[in-house]
């Protein structure tokens, strides 16, 4: 039998994703895909693979889950308390998983999303070119208990037990965006205001989108009542009918009628998904040409990703599975593929 | 054109253009932007990575990290002046449907409220609204969801102030003299007036996105009976098309 990844527990928000599906727009689907695709990418460097395979998200919560087949695991994205068969184990590193050992992840400690990569990939079958799961178009669901996934074949021979260091992005801070087409709706002050005041992440949000709050005063736009329905982008702050933002991510809709007063940079998104509820964010603008520099700068961090792991270094008291960590072998293998 | 403001081409998030027909829906900007974007699609510039339409907007996306913001301005800029997009015909192959549709009732109890909006009693309503041949103007918000125009102007209704929770696959939901027609089940501030058993979205098939922009629709009206037994049996819920020559 191939092997499996058996979900025993499952917390309520833990879908399969990958990249999304790109292309679908003119049909109404959006991309969708990892609402923080910078975890992806960091599970896929630990791992040694490609940035493209399935992973799973957990939104909040974590699960116990196993597998059927030694398998080499990564924890990226929000931090969360994990373990296998009760030894605690590192985040944003990657670790072998022996079959029949049951892992744990419990609640997220900083940040909302959370990513469990697995070496080969989850192999679900793929729908409309992409394995992501679309809540928003009933397209594959949230994982319930019982479920068992298909895993990929794990080619790379990398080794286990590595670590990348963890950057600064699940506290909030600054975020920048470009203007838009519809960001002259809104009074220069408002622009300046909306630059110069903290917002705080608002319980309301999912993998569509989330509602900041401003602390002070709301940023009505008269023209922009009456707007036609327009294309909208994961990135773009719409501002709702009560003046406040709600940015919009991957499982956004693909046209929408609030005017918006620009884009985030898709590389400062992850930010924004990742900050919990209560958390401060602030908006910084930034020219088109600084943008394309911006997102250069990150394209180019995503490929070296791999280049800054290091070995993990492990506590005796939690080396229950050094027998495991012995029967590696082999080298770190060279930088995973480009991103398509 | 009488507003030389457009065709207007901007910038959409850092690494797209939003080219721009007109400041409210008019017939020939629909055509303009499905035009522009077929032009787009035979084009095959570098770096275009998709490309899509909303009811008076074309939408391109591109890897600005291969390609400049300069030379993909200058592409559209030079396209956009290739031709009078406003007289561009509409998309080829395009088909008339006939969707089987019950109208109110206590599956759409929005009908008698909808229809006193536009002046109309609930029958006389159905009656203009079976009559008009109604064009997809655009697919979007959700997969295949199609944007249906245009209704006479008696419907030039507003949006509900409060969303209705929750409306199921295949309602029929009217709003500023267009209709839309739920591939999902969705929450809407439109009013739910019709129901068909057709579903424009259909992960599972050969052809998962049934509706294209262009093609037009019939909603015929047909009672409670007939759709039920329609909704089991028929493929596409009793909906049937012919290519428009």
């Amino acid at each position: 039998m191939s092997p499996r990844f058996l979900v025993h527990q499952a917390g309520p928000g833990v879908t399969v994703q990958d990249l999304g599906r790109p292309g679908y727009m003119a049909l109404g689907l959006s991309r969708g895909g990892a609402a923080d695709r910078l975890a992806l990418a960091e599970g896929a460097a630990l791992l040694g693979q490609a940035p493209g395979l399935a992973a799973l998200e957990m939104a909040g919560m974590g699960g116990r889950f196993e597998v059927t087949q030694d398998t080499r695991i990564a924890l990226t994205g929000a931090e969360m308390r994990a373990s296998i068969d009760g030894a605690a184990v590192a985040w944003n590193a990657s670790h072998l998983l022996p079959a029949g050992a049951q892992l744990v992840i419990g609640p997220a400690i900083q940040g909302v999303y959370g990513y469990l990569s697995v070496s080969g990939g989850i192999a679900t079958d793929p729908q409309l070119g992409a394995r992501a799961a679309h809540l928003v178009a009933s397209l594959g669901d949230v994982l319930q208990p019982g479920q068992e996934l298909p895993l990929g074949i794990d080619a790379s021979r990398a080794e286990a037990g590595l670590i990348l260091p963890r950057d600064d992005r699940f506290s909030g801070g600054a975020v920048r965006f470009v203007p838009g087409p519809q960001t002259n709706l809104f009074a220069q002050a408002d622009q300046e205001r909306f630059q110069s005041i903290p917002f705080t992440r608002d319980t309301r949000g999912n993998r569509m989108g989330v509602r900041l709050i401003p602390e002070s005063g709301g940023f009505e736009s008269e023209a922009g009542l009456s707007v036609l329905s327009e294309i909208v982008v994961p990135g773009d702050i719409q501002i709702t009918g009560d003046g406040t933002p709600f940015v919009l991510l991957a499982e956004c809709q693909t046209t929408g009628g609030y005017p918006r007063i620009g884009s985030v940079l898709p590389s400062d998104l992850p930010r924004i998904v990742q900050a919990a509820p209560g958390t401060v964010l602030r908006f910084q603008m930034v020219g088109l040409e600084e943008g394309v520099a911006i997102e250069r700068r990150a394209a180019e961090a995503r490929r070296t990703l791999a280049s800054r792991r290091t070995p993990l270094v492990r506590n005796p008291h939690d080396m229950r599975d050094l027998l495991a960590y012995q029967l590696i072998s082999g080298v770190v293998s060279g930088d995973p593929q480009e991103e398509p | 054109m009488s507003d030389d403001r457009f065709p207007l081409l901007r910038s959409l998030g850092v690494d797209g253009y939003l080219v721009t027909f007109d400041a409210e829906l008019s017939e020939p900007a629909n055509r303009a932007a499905l035009a522009l974007r077929s032009a787009i699609e035979r084009a095959g510039w570098d770096g275009v990575e998709e490309s899509t339409t909303s009811l008076i907007s074309t939408y391109l996306r591109f890897d600005a990290l291969s390609v400049d913001h300069a030379m993909i301005r200058g592409q559209l800029q030079a396209l956009l002046e290739s031709q009078d997009w406003f007289a561009a015909d509409l998309p080829e192959g395009r088909r008339l449907w006939r969707i089987p549709t019950v109208f109110g009732g206590d599956r759409c109890p929005q009908l008698d409220a909808a229809a006193e909006l536009a002046g109309l009693s609930p029958e006389a309503a159905i009656a203009q609204i079976a009559a008009t041949k109604v064009r997809v103007q655009t697919i979007g918000f959700a997969p295949g969801m199609p944007y249906l125009g245009e209704l006479p102007a008696a419907w030039n209704i507003p949006r509900q102030t409060e969303l209705t929770k929750s409306v199921p696959v295949g309602a029929l939901a009217v709003a500023i003299r267009q209709l839309v027609l739920f591939p999902v089940t969705s929450t809407t501030g439109w009013r739910h007036i019709g129901q068909t058993a057709f579903r424009p979205f259909q992960p599972e098939a050969e052809r998962p996105f049934v509706l294209n922009p262009g093609d037009e629709v019939l909603f015929e009206p047909v009672d409670r009976a007939t759709f039920e037994a329609m909704r089991t049996s028929a493929p596409n819920g009793g909906a049937t098309f012919e290519v428009l020559p």
